[in-house]
């Protein structure tokens, strides 16, 4: 960013909750039904209907809360906002206003600045404080492709209406693209890790809206906020942000003004644009729910989903660093997600090495895993093979080459360690009796080079080791063959 | 047989002993509405063929056991019941039929009552006159140039005229009470959360409650206990117990406290209305009844403070009426902000606008507190009058409405004079508590007046068993000119 300037980035979250059912109906919320099949009478909107609250939207929105350090109000109330739009049957959505579910959340992230080509440089952690995190329904969506006469008519699909969403909005705590982009990623992480949603972006089962203003450096107040919107990855938001950040300064050092206004992201020409600008100024006239009674949550509830919670991703990610003595950035690599920091902690364990195991996995395992399309639960290998491979390199049964070869091929057939090196007669020679047989042979037919070495070049010992490791078909264990040959050749 | 006149329970006992059957008594329920219907414009739908085939499916059963069974029964076009319209009175939903049912038609339903018809109201249950429905005004049988009040006077018509002898209204500011006392017969608002509001239009969502016509206190106990209770698809229903309504009507009510608003018998109260519900409280005191005074000090503001919370419920839960999935569309709309415009426009009848737009005014932002947050004070404070007056009282006694009917056209012009009509009933729906209006006599010029009696809540059995111990000392044996004998 250009010297000279700050901006100031405030992040909303829609998530949807990982319920069976929608908020204030029995409608399942599967994806990808046939359109409007998955309606009723509550959900459509239709006259006479009432909603009634789903306790599992209150048990996610609460591990949801929880895993985002917020804290939950042991009473808070619905309320309707009120707007007119096809895909929002009631002319108004269940959400809340003044008394949210959960509120004043403190969080600690890790983030990094990047460089060109996205690496981060230096891990900092950064304070996030979460204004709230409320519980709201869904919306249905507006089709306009793929149906009759879509010039004519534009089609509805109910399905998503009534699903249940939690908000989760920050304080304007951000001063960069890639400290948002931390936050969301962090975010999605937790949601997921506690089981509250897939939050899952392009599924759209997690939405992302930044508010993003510049000042200069020094100034109190803040800049004009643009809304951004359609940031469908966590790298379009950042990229998003990054454009808007310079459109902006460019815009006031030229000596104009930025506009209070919602822009899209639009992926294709990497800019953001103008949405279709909203007749008037919106007036939501939040007032309480009356057709639903105030959520009552007991301090019992509340401990018992604390209780129930798994350990954070921070939490996890600090232990790991301190405890196996990860660096911090593979920490936060074998963190990723909650199977696969599982499976480093077995791994490890079986290894009875916690930083080859840690290396093993984020150079081996992952590619792998990455290549098969799968998560680290669903691993042909499972962390205790992943160990015992590990303790026979370890205890020099096998060189370390072989053994990325041995894990490649555990990856594909889901044999064991022991199954495939005993097989492929695998069986690293460290016997000095038998490594000194092969160099005594070796030594014999190369009665030329041997002069050489003798001579003073040194260099050729090399090609002895070469040669050494050949004639035992590459079973000898170099560390044995290094130190008998010295000995040998020296003698 | 003479229908018309009967109480449920003779009915009932004329069906289980054979004396008649229920196709008999629900063919001369259908013929009497036919009939009637030109005159009173009671009902917007008549369902012959439903009604009888459940008729005779009950016959047929020769299985009569049923609390309701085999008896006739309308339902106000606010309440949905699966395959017949949900008009509401309202042009914007005129072609809509309910796929479902409401809660309380279910239970009728299973009770064994039938389902005769849809009946006229106010549109969206607004107004006390039944002239804001747009399917034409509903006439008192009492005299047909008067309004039979609102917003239920199709359900009152039809049980005063003898058409059927319970039905169910709605009310959302005294919806079933004033038209009950405009029309001569017994009108029951229960406690807010007694009867499942699920399949209730919503109009006022913290103010509506399924409310019961009967021609006495028995008949209306007896649907009360079939329609009452919890209902998992209404969160604002109580699990509070269903008492046997009927069981406990009866017996005398020496040393019951009646309680007299004294405050509010004064301006714009008819005098005969007055002299009739005085003469009705006397009646209490030669029943063994203990009259006290008490003071409702903030019952003045009802008005003002139903119409800003009543309005602003409203506006939202009108809505969904957008054109866009059911009820009618205004043709011609080429782009989404028009066709809102020209379906809500066309659809939404004066009375109806005028409510929208001061609901959404007391709820825009820069005006919520002035009126929204204010007007639900002071209902917190009429609230806690109520209970405080209940500490001394079992029920307190007011007229129901200031006046007996009035002429058709008389205030449709002035608003604020139609909205008085619920001085004395808006303040239960406020307070959630229950009120029973019943008739006490007849004015000069031929026309019903009642009183009302509020208890606290879920008292419905108490003002019930008053209600039927003043029919029993002073029965109300006049009929209407216009009835289906
Ligand atoms: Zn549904």
């Amino acid at each position: 960013m250009k010297n000279g300037w700050e901006t100031v980035i405030g992040l909303e979250i829609h998530a949807q909750l990982s319920t069976e059912s929608k908020i204030f109906c029995g409608c399942s919320t599967r994806f990808g039904d046939e359109p409007n099949a998955n309606t009723c009478p509550v959900c459509l909107g239709l006259p006479g209907a009432l909603p009634v609250l789903n306790r599992r939207a209150v048990e996610l929105g609460a591990r949801a809360a929880l895993a985002l350090a917020l804290n939950i109000n042991e009473r808070s109330i619905f309320a309707r906002k009120n707007y007119f739009y096809p895909d929002l049957p009631k002319g108004y959505q269940i959400s809340q206003y003044d008394q949210p579910f959960s509120e004043r959340g403190e969080l600690e992230i890790m983030t990094a600045e990047r460089d060109e080509g996205g690496h981060p440089r230096e891990w900092l952690p950064l304070k996030v404080r979460i204004t709230r995190l409320h519980l709201e329904e869904d919306a249905g969506k507006n089709v306009h492709e793929g149906l009759p006469e879509v010039d004519r008519f534009s089609y509805i699909d109910l399905n998503r209406a009534g699903t249940p969403l939690a908000e989760i909005v920050t304080e304007p705590d951000f001063r960069s693209s890639w400290q948002a982009y931390d936050y969301v990623n962090y975010v999605r992480q937790a949601l997921q890790w506690v089981g509250a949603s897939e939050a899952d972006m392009e599924k759209g089962n997690l939405r992302c809206e930044a508010n993003v203003s510049v000042r200069r450096i020094g100034d109190e107040k803040f800049g004009t906020k643009v809304e951004l919107k359609n940031l469908n990855s966590v790298r379009y938001m950042q990229r998003a942000i990054e454009f808007e950040i310079e459109r902006q300064i460019e815009l006031i050092e030229s000596g104009g003004r930025v506009a209070q206004e919602t822009r899209l992201w639009d992926e294709r020409n990497s800019e953001t644009r103008v949405m279709r600008s909203k007749e008037e100024a919106h007036d939501y006239r939040y007032f309480p729910e009356p057709d639903l009674p105030p959520l009552i949550v007991s301090k019992d509830f509340i401990e018992e989903v604390r209780a129930s919670l798994p350990e954070l991703p921070d939490a996890r990610r600090k232990r790991f660093a301190e405890e196996y003595g990860l660096a911090y950035a593979d920490a936060v690599q074998l963190t990723q997600n909650r199977a696969l920091a599982d499976y480093y902690e077995e791994a490890a364990r079986a290894a009875n090495n916690s930083r080859g195991a840690a290396n093993w996995i984020r150079t081996e395992l992952l590619r792998e895993l990455e290549a098969a399309g799968l998560t680290a639960d669903k691993s042909p290998v499972r962390p205790e093979e992943l160990g015992a491979l590990l303790r026979f390199i370890e205890e020099g049964k096998i060189s370390g080459k072989q053994g990325k070869d041995v894990l490649i091929e555990m990856f594909a057939s889901g044999k064991s360690a022991a199954a495939i090196i005993e097989e492929r007669g695998l069986v690293q020679v460290s016997d000095t009796g038998e490594i000194d047989a092969i160099i005594e042979e070796v030594l014999n037919s190369n009665p030329q080079q041997l002069a050489q070495y003798r001579s003073g070049k040194e260099t050729i010992f090399g090609f002895f080791v070469g040669q050494v490791m050949k004639a035992s078909k590459g079973k000898a264990n170099p560390k044995v063959v290094n130190e008998r040959l010295k000995e040998k050749l020296n003698k | 047989m003479n229908f018309s006149e009967t109480d449920i329970e003779t009915l009932r006992h004329a069906i289980l002993q054979r004396e008649t059957t229920t196709r008999a008594v629900v063919e001369s329920s259908i013929n009497a509405a036919e009939k009637l219907n030109d005159t009173l414009n009671a009902f917007l739908q008549i369902d012959r063929a439903g009604a009888l085939r459940r008729a005779d499916e009950i016959d047929a059963s020769g299985d009569a056991k049923q609390s309701l069974a085999g008896v006739p029964i309308a339902i106000k076009d606010n309440i949905c019941v699966r395959g017949l319209q949900t008009s509401c009175g309202s042009r914007i939903l005129g072609p809509y039929h309910a796929p479902y049912n409401a809660t309380a038609i279910e239970r009728l339903n299973a009770a064994g009552a039938i389902i005769i018809g849809k009946t006229n109201c106010d549109e969206f249950a607004m107004g006390s006159s039944n002239e804001n429905s747009a399917f034409g005004p509903v006439r008192n049988p009492w005299d047909t140039e008067r309004v039979p009040g609102g917003s239920s006077g199709g359900s009152a018509a039809a049980v005063a005229s003898g058409i059927v002898p319970v039905a169910l209204g709605s009310e959302t500011g005294g919806s079933v009470r004033q038209p009950a006392s405009l029309c001569g017969i017994v009108g029951l608002k229960p406690t807010y959360g007694r009867v499942s509001r699920y399949g209730l239009v919503a109009f006022g969502s913290s103010l509506d409650q399924i409310g019961i016509f009967g021609r006495n206190a028995r008949d209306v106990a007896e649907v009360l206990k079939v329609i009452a209770g919890r209902d998992e698809h209404d969160s604002t229903t109580a699990d509070v117990p269903v008492p046997d309504y009927t069981s406990e009507i009866g017996g005398d009510i020496k040393g019951a406290r009646i309680g007299v608003p004294r405050d509010l018998f004064g301006e714009g109260l008819d005098e005969e209305v007055r002299a009739s519900v005085e003469n009705a409280i006397e009646a209490y005191r030669d029943l063994g009844a203990e009259i006290v005074e008490v003071e409702l000090p903030h019952a003045k503001y009802c008005i003002a403070v139903y119409y800003i919370i009543a309005t602003a419920e409203a506006s939202s839960n009108l809505a969904r009426y957008d054109g866009v999935r059911y009820g009618f569309r205004a043709e011609e709309s080429n782009e989404l902000r028009s066709m809102y415009r020209r379906t809500r426009d066309e659809g939404f009848g004066a009375e109806v606008k005028r409510r929208i737009m001061l609901g959404t005014y007391v709820l825009s932002s820069g005006y919520y507190d002035a009126y929204y947050r204010k007007a639900q004070q002071v209902r917190t404070l009429i609230r806690e009058d109520f209970l405080k007056a209940f500490e001394k009282c079992d029920a307190i006694a007011t007229p129901t409405t200031p006046t007996p009917a009035f002429k058709i056209g008389e205030k449709t012009d002035d608003p604020l004079a139609m909205y008085l009509n619920d001085i004395y009933t808006c303040t239960a729906n406020l307070a959630s508590i229950p009120g029973i209006s019943i008739p006490c006599g007849l004015s000069n010029d031929g026309l019903p007046i009642g009183f009302q009696l509020m208890g606290t809540y879920w008292s419905e059995s108490n003002l019930l068993r008053l209600a039927h111990a003043f029919e029993q000392a002073q029965p109300f044996t006049e009929r209407p000119r216009i009835t289906a004998h």
